[in-house]
């Protein structure tokens, strides 16, 4: 496994944003809470942690209580505290946002959560053993949490991971800007002090099979994510770097990150965002981002978006990529045409129409694509069921094969991804797996 | 409003003792030494009590235990510091400086002597040497001093302070003003022995005995002073309510109100708002300790220019207008009308859907107020499905709050929690009862008050309902 935490001048330009609160700070701010009964934050919360309650913990100073309060809610409350969209969940709800500031509730739960893991408190203890044995398939959020929450059920469980550190995307796809390797690594430590086994270098379909699994386990959860970023299908595509990628190397070895001079980030959601940001703070002197609709239609987060525009990063809206232009292996432009909005399409948005004879270059050194995910490829080996390429699963997260779960991004048909939605699922699946293993004695 | 343009006249006569304002620095650590009171009087106090001199003491550390509550700092302090424990020829020779160099400003010197005529004779006479306008009597510190007889040993018995009292006015040529400890089941004793023994003013409240709390690491008091700790004198914003009820107790007594002898209020003043309370419940002049000990002597510019507008937009030219004006507001549970009716109403513009008074009165309250959902059904706290989530939906779906007012007892508790200005009021509901007091019926109909039963048929008859 690799060793972190690595500190150098690059990693440290990409290092967490926000500094931790100080234990004063965070007691004022705790203070200013107004303890809402049935608050609106919780509901807004996916996983539905007692926000009041593990406030009031902070502001008597009641930390280890605090800790535990979130964590009864969501064991990857560290995490969530860190990468959570909170102004579009509980600080958006909170009831003190219409005329005043919203509790600062993501900074709050770090604070409790930093308190728990800085102490090396351990706040739950692997349940009674069942004997059951249950298989969770990617070590990502989602299947974090299915395994942690049916650990502490008692049950025997085994989490394989295709590459070699576990975390998911809160490892590899999360800039260390928001989320540090770290605090990922240390919430998968912590699962497996649980009990939980964790095998990396596992792949399913690769050296990993359902038959493998059916023999071995009475129940599988999959949280594959999604796959890779999709080609754009255009000319000169090889010359193209894979978003993912960039944030990757970026948290595991941000010292042999290439970064270009003059760089465009295509797409304009999140990830496109984190991508820009590194190309921005580790020496990129421009950063134009491409989107072929407007930024009425982009599928950042409007905090994100607030946040990029302050690190000095240029837009080129109603712009497709047609065609990378190089020389002798090196980037030198990226052809473009200008595209008009027409009718709604099938997303609920004005479908983009290019612009005939608008074509132009945009300059630069390094293109970088992050237009989203593929659907997983893990379906159609399965012959699972779909819903808009996603797994298709049952109110239970049980897919259309018996005994096989699955939740996170892999499932996500409707709504938008993220972290926190992803621990709520494996929660849920963990409760669904535990009464299907108790019915079944 | 009369003219914007006329400021009020904030200058008071407090039995002979005049000052340009009506603020005082209490007898406490702000006004230790000449050096303070003048820094004190050039931020623009009225005046100051001299931290009190007499006897020889010696202080200990740590002296000050503070009350913090809910991310606010020092609702209140407690001390364990004695009087000035500087030398008496030290203070009288400041006394003197600060008094010749501040001729418009009241100086008034606090004494605490052994219960002796002679010796209580002599601190007299030494500090009317030094031009000072006035001497309070300090016979409410609760801690170290009444150990030694003195303090509120005195102004726990009404006899010893009239006694002593006596023997300051044989010699006193400048107002006296007696000051009282709160340490005491009925206040008003003292206050009638200072009338009786021939006292200018009276002032109150001193401290209240405290222990301010416990250290959970080392299970010490604190303030711990090496390993050990006690009952320390209580001050400050948490103690302003057993002020007022004190101050208008004094007011309304037929001996104390009645003889019109001054009271200077003071007790947990912290701004103009609180100085304009103790002012319309009978207090001449006011004296203010722990809001400086917080916050330095700046704050008399606000105490000051908050009364002062507040006194322009309320037509009170000068502070005796305002003296003693809600006193005539104050009464018995015996003389309050019991057909008085009270209903909370929540403004649904201004609710921000905490849900505060919601689980206030349902838990421990009436059970009147309801969560109302967008279709107009009652429901049930946390009632929303599990999986929805998000700010869109949890804003959206969040049911209002409303009052069945035909249930409510106004008990006032909602219109208490809200965090919201404004947003519930107490709105007056006629209840259709004739006006009666306790008293009343106690008289006309006694048999109701002291029989459930002839109670529950006058409920009947009178239509009153009890949920």
């Amino acid at each position: 496994m690799t060793e972190f935490p690595q500190s150098t001048a690059r990693a440290d330009a990409l290092g967490e944003l926000l500094p931790p609160l100080t234990q004063n700070e965070a007691v004022v701010e705790a203070a200013r809470c107004l303890m809402c009964y049935d608050a609106p934050c919780t509901h807004a919360c996916p996983t539905h942690i007692d926000i009041p309650k593990f406030i009031k913990k902070i502001s008597t100073n009641n930390l280890r209580g605090s800790a535990r309060a979130i964590l009864e809610a969501n064991l990857l409350g560290a995490t969530c505290a860190r990468v959570c969209p909170v102004q579009e969940l509980c600080e958006g709800a909170c009831v003190l946002g219409a005329e005043h500031k919203p509790i600062a509730i993501g900074r709050l739960q770090r604070h409790a959560m930093d308190f728990a893991y800085g102490k090396g408190i351990d706040l739950f203890q692997p349940g009674k053993a069942t004997g059951k044995k249950v298989a969770v398939i990617g070590a990502g959020p989602a299947g974090l949490s299915c395994a942690g929450e049916l650990a502490k059920r008692g049950h025997s469980l085994t989490l394989f991971e295709k590459r070699d550190l576990g975390g998911g995307l809160s490892t590899y796809g999360i800039i260390g800007l928001r989320e540090p390797v770290e605090v990922a690594m240390a919430e998968v430590k912590m699962i497996e002090r649980l009990g939980v086994k964790v095998e990396t270098g596992k792949e399913f379909g690769a050296n990993l099979s359902l038959t493998d699994l059916n023999a071995d386990f009475a129940a599988v959860f999959l949280g594959v994510g999604l796959g890779a970023t999709p080609a754009l299908g255009i000319p000169g595509e090889d010359h193209i770097i894979d978003g993912l990628e960039y944030i990757e190397q970026s948290k595991v070895d941000a010292d042999n990150l290439v970064v270009g001079d003059n760089v465009v980030v295509v797409g304009a959601g999140n990830t496109a965002i984190d991508c820009a940001t590194i190309a921005k703070r580790l020496g990129a002197s421009r950063v134009t981002m491409v989107y072929r609709r407007t930024e009425h239609e982009m599928t950042a987060y409007p905090h994100e978006y607030d946040f990029i525009k302050r690190e000095g990063v240029n837009f080129s809206f109603l712009t497709q990529p047609i065609r990378v232009h190089s020389e002798n292996g090196t980037v030198k432009s990226l052809e473009c045409v200008r595209m008009s909005l027409g009718a709604t399409d099938a997303s609920g948005r004005p479908s983009p129409q290019p612009v005939a004879g608008s074509e132009f270059f945009l300059a630069a050194d390094q293109i970088v694509k992050a237009i989203g995910q593929q659907k997983p490829s893990l379906a159609a080996q399965l012959k699972l069921k779909t819903e808009k390429g996603f797994i298709q699963v049952s109110a239970n997260f049980e897919t259309s094969l018996p005994g096989i779960y699955a939740g996170g991004d892999c499932i996500r048909a409707r709504g938008a991804a993220s972290t926190v939605m992803a621990v709520e699922d494996g929660k849920l699946a963990a409760r669904a797996i535990h009464e299907r293993l108790v019915a079944h004695g | 409003m009369k003219g914007w343009w006329r400021m009020a006249d904030l200058s008071i006569n407090f039995a002979g003792i005049r000052s340009p304002n009506p603020f005082w620095l209490a007898s406490a650590p702000p006004s230790n030494s000449g050096m303070q009171v003048h820094r004190a009087f050039e931020a623009g106090w009225g005046g100051a009590v001299w931290k009190t001199i007499g006897a020889p003491v010696l202080n200990v550390s740590n002296r000050y235990g503070a009350w913090h509550y809910g991310g606010q700092k020092m609702l209140a302090i407690n001390n364990v510091e004695l009087i000035s424990d500087r030398p008496l020829e030290t203070n009288l020779r400041e006394i003197a400086d600060v008094k010749r160099a501040w001729l418009d400003r009241a100086v008034i010197v606090s004494a605490m002597v052994e219960s002796k005529p002679e010796v209580w004779h002599d601190i007299i006479r030494r500090i009317q040497d030094t031009g000072a306008d006035g001497i309070e009597l300090n016979y409410g510190c609760p801690h170290g001093m009444s150990e030694r007889g003195m303090g509120s040993a005195v102004g726990q018995v009404p006899e010893y302070c009239e006694q002593i009292t006596r023997w300051v006015m044989e010699v006193a040529k400048i107002p006296v003003i007696v000051k009282l400890t709160p340490n005491i089941s009925d206040i008003v004793m003292p206050a009638r022995a200072a009338v009786a023994a021939g006292a200018n003013a009276v002032s109150l409240i001193n401290t209240l005995n405290s222990i301010i709390g416990v250290d959970l690491d080392t299970f010490e008091i604190t303030p711990n002073i090496g390993g050990k700790g006690g009952h320390g004198g209580y001050a400050g914003p948490a103690v302003k309510p057993i002020a007022l009820n004190m101050l208008a107790a004094l007011g309304r007594d037929s001996v104390v109100g009645g003889s019109k002898m001054p009271i200077s209020g003071m007790g947990g003043i912290s701004t103009w708002r609180d100085a304009a309370e103790f002012l319309l419940l009978g207090a001449g002049s006011l004296q203010v300790c722990t809001a400086v000990m917080h916050y330095g002597f700046r704050i008399v510019e606000d105490l000051c220019d908050g009364l002062s507008n507040w006194m322009d937009e309320k037509g009170f030219a000068k502070i005796s207008d305002v003296v003693g004006g809600s006193l005539n507001r104050v009464s018995d549970f015996n003389n309050f009308d019991l057909s008085f009716r009270a209903v909370a109403r929540i403004d649904q513009q201004k609710c921000i859907r905490c849900n505060l008074c919601y689980v206030a009165c349902n838990d421990t309250a009436h059970q009147c107020i309801d969560l109302i959902a967008r279709d107009g059904s009652v429901v049930q706290p946390q009632s929303y499905d599990i999986q929805a989530n998000g700010r869109e939906e949890a804003v959206n779906s969040r049911p209002s709050v409303h009052v069945r007012e035909a249930d409510c007892v106004g008990c006032r508790l909602c219109f208490n929690v809200c965090p919201v200005e404004d947003c519930i009021q107490m709105i007056e509901e006629p209840s259709g009862r004739p006006p009666v007091t306790w008293g009343q019926l106690s008289e006309s109909q006694r048999e109701v008050t002291e029989d459930w039963e002839k109670m529950k048929k006058y409920r009947e008859k009178m239509g009153i309902e009890i949920h």
